[in-house]
Parts: structure tokens; C-alpha cells; sequence
């Protein structure tokens, strides 16, 4: 009965596993936890563009709603291109990790969420005037107000997880 | 040097280097870009409280940690060495609005009128932060992505469940921007 339930709690979180953005194929390879550092530099360089483009401004994300422009949707834009062109490449010449592991991909399921959900995350990012990453990167540069904004997008968070299952998918 | 540090980057610039954010977590080690699924780990992390939601092995995903890691780090050096940066040129139309709600200082990269710790006792400043706050992390869950997550790294593996969702953040995007927005500014 135990052991029903816990499958029961992993294949669910398997789907949403596979609804997030999520990495789902498990590595089997073993690295020290410092490996990790590695996402380290990617996250710097990140930062960087977030800095030196200005998306982490409030007034630039109120321009972009407001169509008064172009810039972020220039950026969001260039970059989807940017990324399609390597995931085409990706697959079409089966490329591998730096450790020889295979690049997988999940196709994401449609559900209500990406609606409902899509909105509620609209508000607040014109509200807030940014998206997860750049609330880090607000909070770093020292508008340490920020950090409520992120308290709040965890209890946010929290009550997703506490109400999931009522809620309409 | 410092001149050309200082100037901000033009859009292709910055959009060719977060597209390639893409290649590079699939390169080094299989990983999906998508910044929200932080605030889960978090939650997994600290507060799990028996929600089968959050009793996963967050630690297998602690590479995004330390990838928001690094934001943070730059965030502080960049303010450290190269100062505070420089006031963000804002629409005319914009600050014309926003001077009618009190909203003059744009010298930050959120209005110090509005986010501020004195602000946060406001009604007006509850609602952007706390609400607001609440929204993004309430609403990138359940749709279960970001502008990271499914503008980017979504629509570059062509799902279209990403495009719904995002379509569904522009909207909500657009219609609190210019409809609810003068309204929760001028409180």
C-alpha cells in the first residue's frame, strides 16, 4: 500500500517534471558537487547581459508592455533564434556532452496551466517589472527590498505546490 | 575600457548571448535552461512540508542554484568596481505618466518611488511587491516555466505549449501594464 502510494507521488512528479523546464534524464555519471561551478560561469555571463542590456529594469519591462520599445522584444526575440539554431544543430548532428553523455529533449504536454498560469505570471512580471532571474540579479545590485518580492514569489510558489491538485490543468 | 564596460549593449548583442545560454547548459551537461524551477528547489529545499510537490531530490538539480549563482555574484561585483549604473533613458511617454503617480526618480533599476522598505507599509507598494511577487512565483509554477524556460528554451525546441504560454504572459503582461496598472499607482 506504502509502496503504491510513493509510485503514485513519482509518477506524478514525473509529469510535472516533464511540464517544468525541468532536466528529466537523469545523468549516471557521478561529479563532485564542485563540477557544478561549471553552470557557475554560464550564470555570470548571464548576468552580465542582464546587467549590460538593462532587461533587469523595471522602466524597460513597463516599455516593452506599453509598446513604447523595442528593445526587450529585440532581445527575447534574437535570442530564440539564437537557441532554436543550436538545438537544430544539436539534434541533427547528434552532438554529446563534454562528458560523451547524449542531449535529450522532452516535448512539453499541453495543459490549462500554460493559460491561467501564463497570465498570473503576465501580472506580476508588469507588476514586479521582472521574471525569476532578474529578481536575483535586482536583489544583487543592492535593491535588497527585492527580497521580499522573492519571499513572495516563494510563498507563491508554496501554494502552487499546496493547491496543485485543485486546480484546474 | 571601463567607457566601453560602462555603455550599455545593444539588443542583438544580448539576445545572440542568452540564446546561446541554450547550447551551452545542453553542452556542458544536458541541462534546460529555466530560471523558475529555482523557486521550487528552493521550496523543496526549506520548506517541503509533506507536499508531494516538493519531495523530490532537489539536490540533483542544485546545478540551477549555482547557475542563479553566478547572477547574483555579477550583480554584486558590477556594483562593487563599476558602480551603480548609469539611469536607464526612459520613454518620454513613460516618465510623463509615471511623474503624474509621484514617480520621478529613475535613476535605479526599480523606481525608488515605488520599491522601497517605506513603500512596502503602502497599499500601493503591497500590491507590487507582495502581490506582484506572489503572482510570478503562483503563475510560473503553474505554467510551468518562465520567460527563460518556455520563451527561450521552449520556443527553441519548437513546443508549442511554450508558445501558449507565451502568449499568455505578453498578454497578461499588456493588460496589467496599461489597464490595471494606473490604477494600482495611483492608490
Amino acid at each position: 500500500m506504502e509502496k503504491q502510494a510513493i509510485k503514485q507521488v513519482e509518477e506524478t512528479d514525473y509529469e510535472v517534471r516533464s511540464l517544468d523546464s525541468m532536466c528529466l534524464n537523469e545523468s549516471n555519471l557521478v561529479h563532485p558537487w564542485y563540477y557544478n561551478f561549471k553552470y557557475s560561469l554560464v550564470g555570470i555571463l548571464f548576468g552580465v547581459v542582464f546587467i549590460k542590456a538593462e532587461i533587469i529594469s523595471w522602466f524597460r519591462i513597463q516599455e516593452m508592455f506599453r509598446l513604447e520599445s523595442f528593445h526587450m522584444y529585440g532581445v527575447i526575440g534574437t535570442a530564440v533564434v539564437v537557441g532554436a539554431i543550436s538545438v537544430f544543430l544539436i539534434k541533427k548532428f547528434g552532438i554529446k556532452t563534454i562528458h560523451g553523455e547524449a542531449i535529450t529533449f522532452t516535448n512539453k504536454k499541453f495543459n490549462k496551466g500554460q493559460i491561467i498560469g501564463g497570465l498570473c505570471f503576465g501580472f506580476g512580471w508588469a507588476m514586479t517589472g521582472a521574471c525569476p532571474g532578474p529578481l536575483f540579479a535586482q536583489v544583487a545590485t543592492g535593491a535588497y527590498v527585492v527580497l521580499v518580492v522573492i519571499a513572495s514569489a516563494l510563498l507563491g510558489t508554496w501554494v502552487y505546490g499546496k493547491f496543485r491538485n485543485q486546480l484546474p490543468h | 575600457m571601463i567607457e566601453t564596460l560602462r555603455e550599455p549593449w545593444p539588443w542583438y548583442m544580448a539576445g545572440i548571448i542568452i540564446g546561446l545560454i541554450v547550447p551551452a547548459l545542453l553542452i556542458l551537461g544536458n541541462k534546460h535552461f529555466g530560471i523558475s524551477s529555482n523557486l521550487r528547489h528552493i521550496c523543496a529545499a526549506c520548506f517541503p512540508s509533506n507536499i508531494s510537490f516538493f519531495n523530490y531530490d532537489w539536490k540533483k538539480e542544485s546545478w540551477n542554484l549555482f547557475f542563479v549563482g553566478g547572477i547574483i555574484v555579477v550583480g554584486i561585483l558590477s556594483t562593487l568596481f563599476l558602480g551603480a549604473t548609469d539611469p536607464v533613458i526612459v520613454h518620454p511617454d513613460l516618465a510623463k505618466d509615471l511623474a503624474a503617480y509621484g514617480v520621478t526618480d529613475f535613476s535605479g533599476l526599480v523606481p525608488a518611488d515605488l520599491f522601497s522598505w517605506a513603500q512596502l507599509l503602502t497599499l500601493r507598494g503591497f500590491i507590487l511587491m507582495g502581490v506582484g511577487g506572489f503572482l510570478v512565483g503562483f503563475g510560473t509554477r503553474y505554467a510551468g516555466g518562465c520567460t527563460s524556460g518556455h520563451a527561450i528554451m521552449g520556443l527553441s525546441n519548437l513546443q508549442w505549449p511554450s508558445l501558449v504560454a507565451t502568449i499568455a504572459f505578453m498578454v497578461g503582461g499588456f493588460i496589467m501594464a496599461n489597464f490595471i496598472l494606473p490604477y494600482i499607482l495611483a492608490l
